[in-house]
C-alpha cells in the first residue's frame, strides 16, 4: 500500500508535466468509458473535442466558456497559495450577477452608457461581498471557509430563486422564473456580427495581465505564498496571516461575481436559475490545472472550456447527457493530485 | 401546533436519518485522520446505485441500501487510492470525488429519471407504538430509521469500549508512533475511509430508496457538506454527532410544516435554513478555539508517507 518514498530534490520537471500526464489520463480512462458504452472511442473524441474547434463559431463559443473560468481561476488561485480554500465561487458568481443584474434589470431602458459600467461594478461588488463573509467568519470565529463558502453557495440559489420567482421576474414571462431580457445598454457590445463573443474579453485580459503582474512583482503575492508553503516562516516574519484571509476571499469573490456579470451581460442576457454550468467549481480544477500560475490558468481554461463544448456535442451528436462532462471534470482533478504526488516524491524502488 | 407535533417529531428522524449515516462514516474516517471532503459525492453515487438495483430487481431498499453501500465503499477506494496511497492533498481529493460523483450519478441517473418506488412501510411496535406523542413519533418509522440508531450505538461502542476503536484513534493523533509500534497506518485509514463511504452510500441509498423514493439530479442537495460540518459541530463524538443530526433534522422538516402551522414565510428561505444553521452551528463551535484544538485528531488532513 506504500506506493512512494520522499525525493531528496522535489521534480522540476514533474511539476510541470503533471497536467500533460493528468490530461493523457482522463482521455485514456475516457475514451474506455466511451468503450465499455458501444461508442468508438475515435469517433467520440472526434465529436468531443475536435469537431466543436472546426468552425469560426465554435472558437468563439470557446473563448466564452474559457473567459469565466479564466476569471475565477486567477482569483481562487491567489487564496489557493496561500492555502484559503475557497470552494464557493459558484455562489459568489451568482451573488454577482444578481447584484450587476438588478441594474440590468430596473436601468437598462435608460439607454444610459453607465449602465453597463455600473453593473460591472456592482458585481464585483456582490462576488466581493459574498467572499467577505466567510473571511469575517474566518478571522473573528475560526470558521473553516471550505464549508462556509459551499453553505454561502446554496444560499445564494435560493436568493436567485427567491427573486426568480418574485420580484425580479419577468412579468411577462408566462411565469417562467427568469427577469427581463436585457436591454443593449446592459449588454456587452459583440466583437464580430453572427459571433457571441463579446467586449467583457477585454476584462479578462486585463484581469490576466494584472495578476501575471501582481503575482511576479509584489511583495504581497510573495507574502501570500510564504504564508500558505511556510506558516511559521510568516508570523515570525510577521505577516498578517488575518488579511491574507481577507485579501484572498475578497479578490477571489470579486473575480466571479465579474464572471458572473460577464454572463448575464453577455451570452445569457438576462438572469435566470441557470446561469452558469458549475464554472465556479471548474475553476477550482483550472487554477490546479494551471498551476497557480496566470498563464498557465489561460491555457487550463481553454482546455476547460473545451470539455464543456465537447460535452455539449456530445449530447447533440452522441446523445450522452451533459452529466459526461462533470465526470471528465473529476477524472481531471483527480489525475492531476495524483500526478502532482510525483513532485516531491518517487515510487518505492524495493519493499523495506 | 400540537397536532402536528408528533408529525413533525417523526419527520425530524426521517430526515435525520441520511445524516446520521454520512456523518457517523464521516466521523470514523477522520477520527483516523483522514478528512474526506467527497461524502456529497459518495451520497450520489450511493443513491443512484441503491436506486438502480432497487428498480431493476424490485426489491426496494433491502436490496437498494446494500448496493449503495457497496458502491460508496467502492467510490471511497478510489479517493484512498490517491488520497492514502498517494499520499495526494486529501481536501482537493475530496473535492474530486465530489465533482465527480455528481457527474456519475448523473450520467447513470438518465435512465431512471421517471422511476418511482414504493417506499418502506413503517415498523409498527405493538403497544409501545399506542403511547400517545412518543409513541408513534419512536416506534412507527421505518426499519432503516432503527438502523440508523444502531449504526450509531455500534460506532459510539467501538470508538469507545473496543481495542480497534482504540488502534482507529492511536492512527488520527499520532500516526508515526502507531507505525513505529508496527500497525499497519495506511491500511486501518483505509479501512476507516472506505467504512464512511459505505455509510455515505447507504445515506444516499435511503433518501433515494426510502425517504424520496425517487431519483432526482443532484438529489442530496449538500447533505453531505452538512454531514461533514456536523462532524466539526460534534466535537468528534458520536453522541453529539446524533443530537446535531436530529436539530438538522428538524431544521430541514420545519419548512413542510411552515404553512400548517401559519407561517407567511417565503418557501426559499425556509429552503435555505439547513445551510444556514450549518454556518451558525459551525461559527458557534469554532470560536472556542481550544475546545477545537483538543478534540480535533491531530494528525487530521496531514498526510502519511512511512
Amino acid at each position: 500500500m506504500h506506493l512512494l518514498e520522499p525525493r531528496a530534490q522535489p521534480s522540476q520537471l514533474m511539476r510541470w508535466t503533471a497536467p500533460l500526464i493528468a490530461i493523457a489520463a482522463t482521455l485514456l480512462v475516457g475514451s474506455l468509458l466511451f468503450w465499455a458504452l458501444g461508442k468508438s472511442p475515435l469517433e467520440s473524441f472526434h465529436v468531443f473535442f475536435v469537431e466543436p474547434l472546426t468552425s469560426g463559431y465554435g472558437w468563439s463559443e470557446l473563448l466564452i466558456k474559457a473567459c469565466p473560468l479564466i476569471l475565477i481561476a486567477q482569483g481562487l488561485a491567489i487564496g489557493f497559495k496561500a492555502r484559503i480554500y475557497n470552494i464557493g465561487a459558484e455562489g459568489q458568481l451568482i451573488m454577482g450577477a444578481l447584484f450587476g443584474g438588478g441594474i440590468g434589470i430596473f436601468y437598462g431602458d435608460s439607454g444610459s452608457a453607465w449602465v453597463l459600467p455600473a453593473m460591472v461594478v456592482a458585481g464585483a461588488l456582490g462576488g466581493a461581498l459574498w467572499g467577505a463573509i466567510p473571511a469575517l467568519l474566518k478571522t473573528r470565529f475560526n470558521a473553516e471557509e471550505t464549508l462556509t463558502t459551499l453553505m454561502l453557495t446554496y444560499i445564494a440559489t435560493f436568493i436567485l430563486s427567491y427573486l426568480m420567482h418574485g420580484a425580479w421576474r419577468d412579468p411577462e414571462g408566462m411565469n417562467f422564473p427568469q427577469s427581463v431580457m436585457f436591454a443593449d445598454a446592459a449588454l456587452f457590445g459583440l466583437l464580430a456580427e453572427g459571433f457571441r463573443i463579446n467586449s467583457s474579453l477585454w476584462i479578462v485580459i486585463f484581469a490576466v495581465l494584472a495578476f501575471w503582474l501582481f503575482n511576479a512583482r509584489s511583495f504581497l503575492a510573495y507574502r501570500l505564498e510564504v504564508g500558505g508553503q511556510a506558516p511559521a516562516a510568516a508570523r515570525y516574519a510577521g505577516f498578517p496571516a488575518k488579511q491574507t484571509v481577507w485579501f484572498s476571499l475578497v479578490v477571489s469573490g470579486m473575480t466571479a461575481g465579474l464572471a458572473g456579470v460577464g454572463e448575464i451581460a453577455g451570452p445569457v442576457g438576462q438572469l435566470n436559475l441557470n446561469i452558469s454550468p458549475g464554472y465556479g467549481f471548474a475553476a477550482i480544477i483550472v487554477a490546479y490545472l494551471g498551476r497557480l500560475h496566470a498563464l498557465g490558468i489561460v491555457l487550463a481554461g481553454t482546455l476547460m472550456a473545451l470539455i464543456y463544448l465537447g460535452g455539449e456535442a456530445a449530447q447533440l451528436s452522441l446523445q450522452m447527457p451533459a452529466a459526461i462532462t462533470g465526470i471528465f471534470q473529476g477524472m481531471l482533478l483527480f489525475f492531476l493530485l495524483g500526478a502532482d504526488a510525483f513532485i516531491d516524491n518517487r515510487l518505492r524502488r524495493r519493499a523495506r | 401546533m400540537l397536532d402536528y407535533l408528533p408529525l413533525i417529531l417523526a419527520g425530524t428522524l426521517a430526515a435525520a436519518t441520511p445524516l446520521i449515516f454520512a456523518g457517523l462514516g464521516e466521523l470514523v474516517a477522520e477520527r483516523s485522520g483522514v478528512i474526506n471532503l467527497g461524502v456529497e459525492g459518495m451520497m450520489l453515487i450511493g443513491a443512484i446505485a441503491g436506486f438502480a438495483a432497487a428498480a431493476e430487481t424490485g426489491h426496494g431498499a433491502a436490496i437498494g441500501l446494500p448496493a449503495g453501500a457497496l458502491a460508496g465503499a467502492a467510490a471511497a477506494a478510489v479517493f484512498g487510492f490517491f488520497a492514502l496511497s498517494l499520499a495526494a492533498n486529501q481536501a482537493a481529493c475530496g473535492l474530486a470525488l465530489t465533482i465527480f460523483g455528481i457527474g456519475l450519478s448523473a450520467f447513470i441517473g438518465q435512465h431512471y429519471v421517471s422511476y418511482s418506488l414504493p417506499g418502506l412501510q413503517p415498523v409498527v411496535v405493538p403497544l409501545l407504538s399506542d403511547i400517545p406523542l412518543l409513541g408513534p413519533v419512536l416506534f412507527k418509522q421505518d426499519w432503516v430509521v432503527y438502523l440508523s440508531l444502531a449504526a450509531f450505538a455500534l460506532v459510539a461502542w467501538t470508538l469507545a469500549k473496543t481495542r480497534l476503536g482504540l488502534l482507529l484513534k492511536a492512527v488520527g493523533e499520532a500516526p508515526e508512533a502507531a507505525h513505529a509500534i508496527g500497525y499497519p497506518v495506511i491500511a486501518i485509514r483505509y479501512g476507516a475511509v472506505v467504512f464512511g463511504g459505505a455509510m455515505a452510500g447507504i445515506a444516499g441509498a435511503y433518501l433515494s430508496t426510502v425517504y424520496t423514493p425517487l431519483w432526482v439530479q443532484n438529489m442530496s442537495a449538500g447533505r453531505g457538506w452538512i454531514a461533514v460540518a456536523l462532524v466539526v459541530f460534534a466535537t468528534w463524538k458520536p453522541t453529539r454527532l446524533l443530537l446535531g443530526a436530529y436539530l438538522f433534522g428538524f431544521v430541514t422538516i420545519l419548512q413542510f410544516h411552515a404553512q400548517g402551522l401559519g407561517l407567511q414565510v417565503p418557501v426559499q428561505l425556509l429552503a435555505a435554513l439547513p445551510y444556514l444553521a450549518t454556518i451558525v452551528v459551525l461559527v458557534l463551535i469554532s470560536r472556542d478555539r481550544k475546545l477545537l484544538q483538543l478534540n480535533l485528531p491531530a494528525s487530521l488532513g496531514k498526510p502519511f508517507l512511512p
